[in-house]
């Protein structure tokens, strides 16, 4: 971390500590938007940072978005603060203005003719509390951006094991703002995962903090659990899990500032996933049944990490595609690509 | 609490031109070697090849042009080792004078120790080994108990290092001997021990696949002159635990299986690509992760930081990722791993087969690396 992310870091973790609380989480879970908590992001541009200062935001990169994404996995912030970097980094390029509102992503089947879209988006996080959404639509000339406001949009509940709202979206000849966009067809699936990714390694290192912290309270047999060398073995096996997926997030932040991040994305995606199931178990395992009480709040970061392995691609999704790409380019290439990008 | 450290660090432009330079070399070194062999990589011991890398300056790569080195980048140096070691070269033979003993001289040795070793080893012409271990001493390197008991102008070395790599064919050992029975760590001393000294008897332990890389070595009162003490008496201890982050660090610690890996994606290939991409695309997600991990202790050490802490946890993943790998060719091809007359990939699957046990063992068990993690946690 440079110098400016460290106080980024800083200053994130703060802001998440106060206001992305245990009551928060709780009173989101039971269907109530956490405006105090959101306004405050908005108010300390976090949701633009990847938007250019002349369009309204921080003019940040994605590895100064890493440090923002990391902290909302970290504090399980019921938000869809990644969902509003990552629209704003889409509208930005395809010039067309950040809206005032909440902003979410939007991946489905959608056609878009005069400037009007129609179609069905599945899963749209946080959609029930959004004012827009954002598409990413294959027309004859290539990509464009679409942004839907929502208020004519249909909509069907549903949540994730997190329970945060993903909720389907019916569109029908909704008037939309449109922009050409340098990006893939499946840019919002590919930078929803880089964006996931972080967060997970944001959880994932909440799942160290915690487990130590808790092995080292918590006595039976006359001393701590932590002083054991079966828990401390666990332990360790968490925390380089976590280790591991947070240099794969930062390195597929650092490669989509330079340029096609495909590749460091979907390693990145993977690696979380796996690091996940590994660390999630462990963290249970060491908690014991006061961990698996939804009194206790270790399960707002394994709920999410079991919710987001499997968003915007399962690892297993993304591994497929890593190796087919792999076997396509053959097994003699595999050492010049890794090293070459 | 603090965890772990572990920041990018990216290869510099400039290297790519000497990635390209090594790789034509390897491709012209290595034409007629056959797969099996060049899966030994780092076990695989070649004195003509390690002097052919000493004549291109791949050898001591960052030290002072005084000692025979090449005040080359870190970076350099790293890129060097992967190509050698994704290739499978024979690099067994000079790798831990470069790697290990090398950096330990320019720390603590004398100027009369440099002088005397590092312009051999960096033309490839002078091997070392490491006496740590011994028969009532492994994983607790304390229990130390090979003496040297001081004599007039040096010491007398009584005692038995086991399980010594490449001690039967190198030419020095950096050896850990007790100088003081009553203390504990503190009583602890490196030297630098000529191998050709009376008293020393070296017998090579055949393997379980029957191959000889390590030994025992038995000290019959071997005189080693005061001038061969590395350091100082009783800091053995504290110099061993700065050697280790080079020890457990570095590229050979997640592509030691990298051979099996291309078999294993070539084999599949040949079946059409559709079976197995889920696991090979996992696998290169662990393996790209595992060399930006790698990459970041060798951007801390190139600033002189100590990571002893993130190397244990490179070594540690490391060591599942390349133990995984003939299990995961077990579980997606199946085929019977072959010694003699076999094709690469089932030759290549039997030499890893039975060699992978070693690797969470040799460099700190992983019982241990996590023992060291958890210290890092603040558990212990």
């Amino acid at each position: 971390m440079n110098e400016l992310q460290t106080i980024l870091s800083d200053s994130v973790n703060r802001l998440l500590a106060d206001y992305s609380t245990k009551q928060t989480i709780v009173a989101a879970e039971q269907g109530e938007w956490p405006k105090a908590l959101w306004d405050e992001l908005v108010a300390n541009g976090l949701t633009r940072v990847l938007v250019p200062e002349d369009m309204g935001g921080a003019g940040a990169t994605w590895s100064d978005a890493y440090v923002v994404l990391k902290a909302a996995g970290e504090h399980a912030a019921p938000v869809p603060l990644a969902e509003a970097i990552v629209a704003g980094w889409i509208l930005a390029r395809a010039g067309i203005a950040i809206p005032d509102g909440i902003v979410t992503l939007m991946e489905g089947d959608f056609l878009l003719k005069e400037g009007r879209l129609s179609g069905k988006a599945t899963r749209v996080p946080f959609a029930r509390h959004a004012t827009h959404g954002v598409a990413l639509v294959k027309s004859g000339w290539g990509v464009e951006a679409v942004l839907a406001p929502l208020d004519y949009a249909r909509l069907d509940k549903d949540q994730n094991v997190a329970r945060e709202a993903r909720d389907t979206l019916y569109f029908e000849r909704v008037v939309v703002e449109t922009g050409w966009v340098e990006l893939p067809e499946d840019g919002l699936r590919l930078f929803g995962a880089l964006a996931r990714s972080v967060q997970m390694a944001g959880a994932l290192d909440y799942l160290t903090k915690q487990s130590v912290a808790y092995a080292n309270e918590r006595t039976q047999f006359g001393k701590p659990i932590g002083k054991f060398q079966a828990i401390q073995q666990q332990l360790a096996v968490l925390s380089t899990q976590s280790a591991a997926a947070g240099i794969a997030a930062a390195h597929a932040c650092a490669a989509a500032d330079k340029g096609e991040a495909s590749f460091e994305i979907a390693v990145a995606k993977v690696r979380v996933d796996d690091a996940s199931s590994i660390a999630t178990s462990i963290a249970h395992q060491v908690h014991g049944a006061i961990g698996f009480t939804y009194e206790h709040g270790l399960h707002f970061a394994t709920r999410r990490l079991w919710a987001w392995r499997a968003e915007f691609g399962s690892g297993a999704e993304w591994a497929e595609e890593l190796g087919r790409a792999a076997m396509e380019r053959g097994a003699d290439e595999l050492w010049p690509y890794v090293t070459g990008r | 609490m603090q965890t772990f450290r572990f920041d990018l660090c990216e290869l510099p432009e400039e290297t790519r031109g000497l990635r390209e330079e090594v790789r034509a070399f390897l491709a012209e070194e290595l034409k007629t070697i056959p797969a099996v062999i060049r899966a030994q990589t780092w076990s695989g011991h070649d004195q003509a090849f390690s002097a052919k890398m000493g004549a291109k300056g791949w050898i001591g790569m960052r030290w002072p042009k005084k000692y025979g080195g090449h005040e080359r980048s870190a970076f350099d140096r790293y890129v060097v080792l992967e190509e050698m070691l994704a290739a499978g070269a024979p690099v067994g033979a000079h790798w831990i004078g470069d790697r290990q003993s090398g950096p330990l001289l320019l720390n603590f040795g004398t100027e009369e120790q440099r002088q005397l070793i590092l312009p051999k080893v960096a033309k490839g012409e002078c091997f070392l080994c490491i006496g740590m271990s011994e028969p009532d001493s492994g994983s607790d390197l304390a229990a130390t108990r090979t003496k040297a008991e001081k004599v007039d102008g040096g010491y007398k070395v009584n005692g038995t290092k086991l399980w010594t790599s490449g001690a039967n064919r190198a030419h020095y050992m950096i050896a850990l001997f007790r100088t003081d029975p009553e203390k504990k760590h503190d009583g602890l001393t490196q030297f630098l021990v000529d191998l050709k000294s009376p008293g020393i008897t070296i017998r090579p332990i055949s393997d379980l696949a029957g191959n000889s890389h390590f030994n025992e070595v038995v000290f019959q009162d071997v005189f080693v002159p005061d001038s061969m003490l590395v350091g100082s008496e009783g800091s053995g201890w504290a110099q061993v635990g700065a050697e280790l982050a080079f020890e457990r660090s570095g590229p050979e610690r997640y592509l030691s299986s990298y051979l099996l890996m291309k078999e294993l994606i070539r084999e599949l290939s040949k079946r059409g690509g559709e079976e197995g991409a889920k696991e090979v695309g996992r696998l290169i997600a662990h393996l790209v992760t595992l060399r930006q991990m790698s990459l970041s202790v060798a951007g801390m050490l190139d600033k002189g930081e100590n990571p002893a802490l993130e190397a244990s946890v490179v070594k540690d993943l490391g060591a599942v990722f390349e133990q995984d790998m003939p299990v995961k060719a077990h579980e997606l091809i199946g085929a019977e791993p072959t010694i003699g007359g076999g094709d690469d990939f089932t030759e290549v699957l039997a030499y890893l087969t039975q060699t992978v046990p070693s690797f969470s063992l040799r460099g700190g068990t992983r019982e241990i690396l996590r023992g060291i993690i958890a210290r890092g946690l603040g558990l212990r």
